[in-house]
């Protein structure tokens, strides 16, 4: 997040590794993050079948909904792609359209998720209710949560590249928003596999 | 004028002098003065918790304190000297000599660390604040599940504890991620891992830890806070929720943050020990990779806390063996810590005297920890002051006399002055004294079967007299402490005068001035070997000092002033950047505001929505205002007024 200006000395300097400092940070943060999520989703995991009132997970899981929002979800990665490859082109205005592609499926990624939790909670299903309520509402809460926070990356990053300084050379901070924008995909993943499809299995 | 107004509302700071240069400060070698100074008031606090509960225990049948105020009291002296005092004075010492260490002008990230140490200070003071709001957490620094449920602690200081540990977290998972970079990205040029001072090895260790188990007390604060304020059923078994759950999360977090705490003593020790034997660490790949092994081994040991729950013979007996595989590692360091002194000239000086000190400290506390790894003989010890004793041995004859060591050797870095030999001498010897009879006896209470955490016991229980012995080996302790204070608020200013390397240093903070200039290095140094400094005076690889260009801008630096002291971060050292076109990072209010917000977020989900969202909308607007600002002036140095 942090742009270098000409003088800055943070993007020019050279590096022990050749990497850039920003990167190596967001790397160490994400392994930071596996823990987290890690720990939440251990969490669901230990609590799965413990609840001792339903609804549980068979019940009130809609897996062909929740497959058509996890497509969405893929789908704002691949646009991801795509806008990091036209930054890197110096294309600005393509990475605009792609940039708030991807932010307009993350965002429609967080109605799905406000659709489902509004649908539970009428159907009976709240924190409060039981062991799932509460383990399933932190776990994809906090994941909403991320996504919420990267959409509004993708947006600052939409605003910033009408300031003009977003350039070819600041494919970098792009680089970054990617990396973080993909590892929520992929947290999603592991949730729609080990919550939604065993969850309902087992 | 070269201040440059930022978006928003705020000026640019720019001036290296007066209050608000160290507010806005973003320079390494300031922030780590201001972790060490809040760091050891921190101490003292403790210190002065830890002797109200012993008082209240000299004798059997005292009221000195209520049995509600001594659970207050050793929940905030655990969390105290944990997460407020080893941790961050640790981290003194990682933000100063870090980048000195590794021939770097600075971290990576030089407002994220300002960050890190208001974050630390706003955390500190959110938990801290609880005494004047209902009364402190009182669940054990551990806050067993369901010792904190609402219905059983319905006061605020659990939430409180919560919260205060959350913004501490985001503080040292900040720091964490700033020295892996720092680290692995800005060795000056020859410095190859296998060249790097242990110090800096046991901080990139550390630093791992942090920010791989920080996230998991997260949770397990997150869990406990949603239960506590929205009723969730975490830990509430009339849901089914299993109050095991947090003993599992806390010490999957608890026995890495142990390391956390011991692996940077290890590696002050690992510096001061060759130092003054006068040859370089013995066995130094060996010492490195058992640093690697324990960071490993760290997270394969929690159920060790946990022998007495009824995980079943299996669990305990892997438990118990991962356990004492740990002693292999921490076994090997020892060998070749005595391996460096062995034939070595030994200098018996003050911080000589405290890491030899930690070392035989440490093997008591660490046998009687492998007393602990057997689970038969645990469930003995379990709860019992058997444990106190175990853990004051490695955590205090351990870790704090490593880190007193750390200051009387690195004190003369870092003011130009040296703390008083006489001085020190009785500090050392009054603090371990005092130490032994303070918490020898608490192992034969613990034989004896007196409990932890219990507020006051029956005269008919015989445990008076050693409880007695050992309020007095407190207070040796504490004679010890303000001693140290004694030498050094007189060391400050009228200590004898260090220069740059008063103890014949071997690694690089020690070819500089005392103390450094802003920027550090006016040409990075190049590293030849391992013990840089020592092979470079002595003229075996690379130039002899005399000749080399940095030396000279060396001599012409301590030839500023009076001898060996210079005043840091002055203009001059702002003069002398731009004259050798050295970016420094600009001065930034944006990190102790971002700090400023979380900890009025913390505030609000205690009491008030409405400050919640004042305090989370502060912190995002100035994360904003962080990102948007430039890293460096670019309108020029700051002397252009």
């Amino acid at each position: 997040m942090e742009h270098a200006p000409a003088t800055g000395h943070v993007a020019i300097e050279e590096t022990t590794t050749g990497l850039s400092h920003r990167k190596l940070l967001i790397w160490a943060f994400l392994a930071s993050e596996c823990m987290f999520f890690g720990s939440l989703i251990a969490t669901l995991l230990v609590y799965h079948g413990k609840s001792l009132s339903g609804p549980g997970p068979k019940e009130i899981l809609d897996i062909p909904v929740t497959s058509v929002s996890t497509f969405v979800l893929l789908l704002s990665s691949l646009m991801m792609v795509m806008a990091y490859s036209a930054i890197t082109r110096g294309r600005v205005k393509a990475f605009r359209i792609w940039i708030m592609c991807t932010a307009i499926l993350g965002a429609t990624f967080l109605g799905f998720q406000a659709f489902e939790f509004r649908h539970f909670a009428l159907e009976g299903l709240t924190p409060r209710t039981n062991l799932f309520g509460s383990t399933f509402f932190t776990l994809t809460g906090f994941h909403g949560a991320h996504v919420t926070v990267g959409v509004i990356w993708l947006l600052s990053l939409f605003g910033y590249s009408f300031r003009g300084d977003l350039t070819r050379e600041s494919g970098l901070s792009v680089d970054l928003a990617a990396l973080y924008w993909h590892f929520v995909d992929i947290v999603w993943i592991v949730i729609f596999t080990v919550v939604y499809l065993i969850g309902v299995a087992l | 004028m070269a201040a440059l107004t930022v978006p928003g509302v705020l000026r640019r700071p720019a001036s290296y002098t007066g209050l608000w240069s160290w507010v806005t400060t973003v320079d390494h070698k300031r922030i780590g003065v201001l972790y060490g100074v809040t760091a050891f008031i921190y101490l003292l606090l403790g210190g002065t918790e830890a002797f109200l509960m012993r008082l209240q225990l000299a004798r059997p049948d005292q009221s000195l304190v209520s049995p509600e105020a001594f659970n207050q009291l050793f929940t905030m002296h655990g969390t105290t000297m944990v997460f407020l005092v080893v941790m961050p004075l640790g981290a003194a010492f990682f933000n100063f000599m870090i980048p000195l260490m590794i021939g770097a002008r600075d971290v990576a990230f030089p407002r994220l660390n300002a960050f890190s140490y208001w974050c630390f200070l706003g955390g500190s003071l959110l938990l801290n604040s609880s005494w004047f709001l209902g009364g402190a957490p009182n669940a054990g620094w551990f806050s067993y599940a369901n010792l904190t449920s609402k219905a059983f602690n319905p006061g605020h200081g659990i939430d409180f504890w919560i919260l205060g540990l959350m913004v501490l977290g985001v503080a040292s998972m900040a720091a964490a991620f700033n020295f892996i970079v720092t680290i692995v990205n800005m060795r000056a040029p020859g410095m190859t891992l296998m060249r790097m001072p242990v110090f800096v090895w046991m901080t990139l260790v550390t630093s791992f830890l942090m920010i791989l188990a920080f996230p998991v007390i997260t949770v397990a604060l997150i869990e406990l806070m949603f239960d506590r304020m929205f009723g969730t059923n975490f830990f509430n078994p009339a849901a089914g929720g299993q109050p095991i759950l947090w003993q599992h999360l806390f010490w999957l977090f608890g026995h890495p943050e142990v390391y956390i705490l011991i692996l940077p003593a290890m590696g002050i020790v690992s510096e001061i020990l060759p130092t003054f034997s006068g040859k370089p660490l013995f066995g130094y790949p060996v010492v490195v990779f058992s640093g690697i092994a324990i960071g490993f081994l760290g997270w394969a040991v929690w159920s060790h806390h946990m022998f007495t729950v009824g995980l079943g013979p299996v669990a305990n007996s892997v438990f118990a063996l991962t356990t004492m595989t740990i002693a292999v590692p921490t076994g090997v360091k020892i060998f070749n810590w005595i391996g460096t002194l062995w034939g070595g000239s030994v200098r018996l000086t003050t911080p000589m005297l405290f890491a030899i000190g930690f070392i035989a400290m440490f093997i008591i506390g660490g046998l009687s920890g492998v007393m602990h790894a057997a689970a038969p003989s645990d469930a003995q010890q379990q709860d019992t002051y058997f444990v106190v004793a175990h853990i004051h041995y490695v955590l205090f004859g351990g870790a704090i006399f490593a880190l007193f060591g750390g200051i009387y050797y690195w004190f003369p870095k870092v003011t130009g002055h040296l703390l008083g030999e006489g001085l020190g001498k009785l500090n050392f010897w009054l603090m371990i004294i005092g130490m032994n009879t303070a918490f020898f006896p608490m192992h034969f209470l613990g034989l004896d079967g007196m409990p932890r955490r219990i507020y006051t016991y029956s005269g008919e229980m015989g445990w008076g007299l050693w409880n007695f012995v050992s309020t007095v080996g407190v207070g040796i302790v504490i004679l010890g402490v303000l001693v140290f204070l004694w030498n050094f608020f007189s060391s400050l200013r009228r200590g004898r005068p260090s220069g740059g390397d008063p103890w014949d240093g071997r690694t690089l903070e020690w070819s500089m001035p005392s103390p450094p200039p802003l920027y550090n290095f006016a040409a990075i140094p190049r590293v030849n070997s391992r013990d840089a400094y020592w092979e470079q005076k002595r003229g075996e690889v690379g130039d002899p000092p005399t000749n080399s260009p940095r030396s000279n801008s060396h001599n012409e630096h301590s030839s500023n002033g009076p001898i060996g002291r210079r005043p840091q971060g002055s203009y001059s050292d702002v003069a002398e950047a731009a004259r050798l076109s050295i970016h420094l990072p600009g001065l930034s209010y944006f990190p102790i505001l971002v700090a400023i917000g979380l900890t009025l977020a913390g505030f609000g989900l205690i009491y008030n929505l409405g400050l919640l969202f004042a305090g989370a909308a502060l912190a995002v607007l100035s994360i904003y205002g962080w990102a948007l600002e430039p890293v460096s002036d670019p309108a020029g140095h700051p002397l252009g007024h």
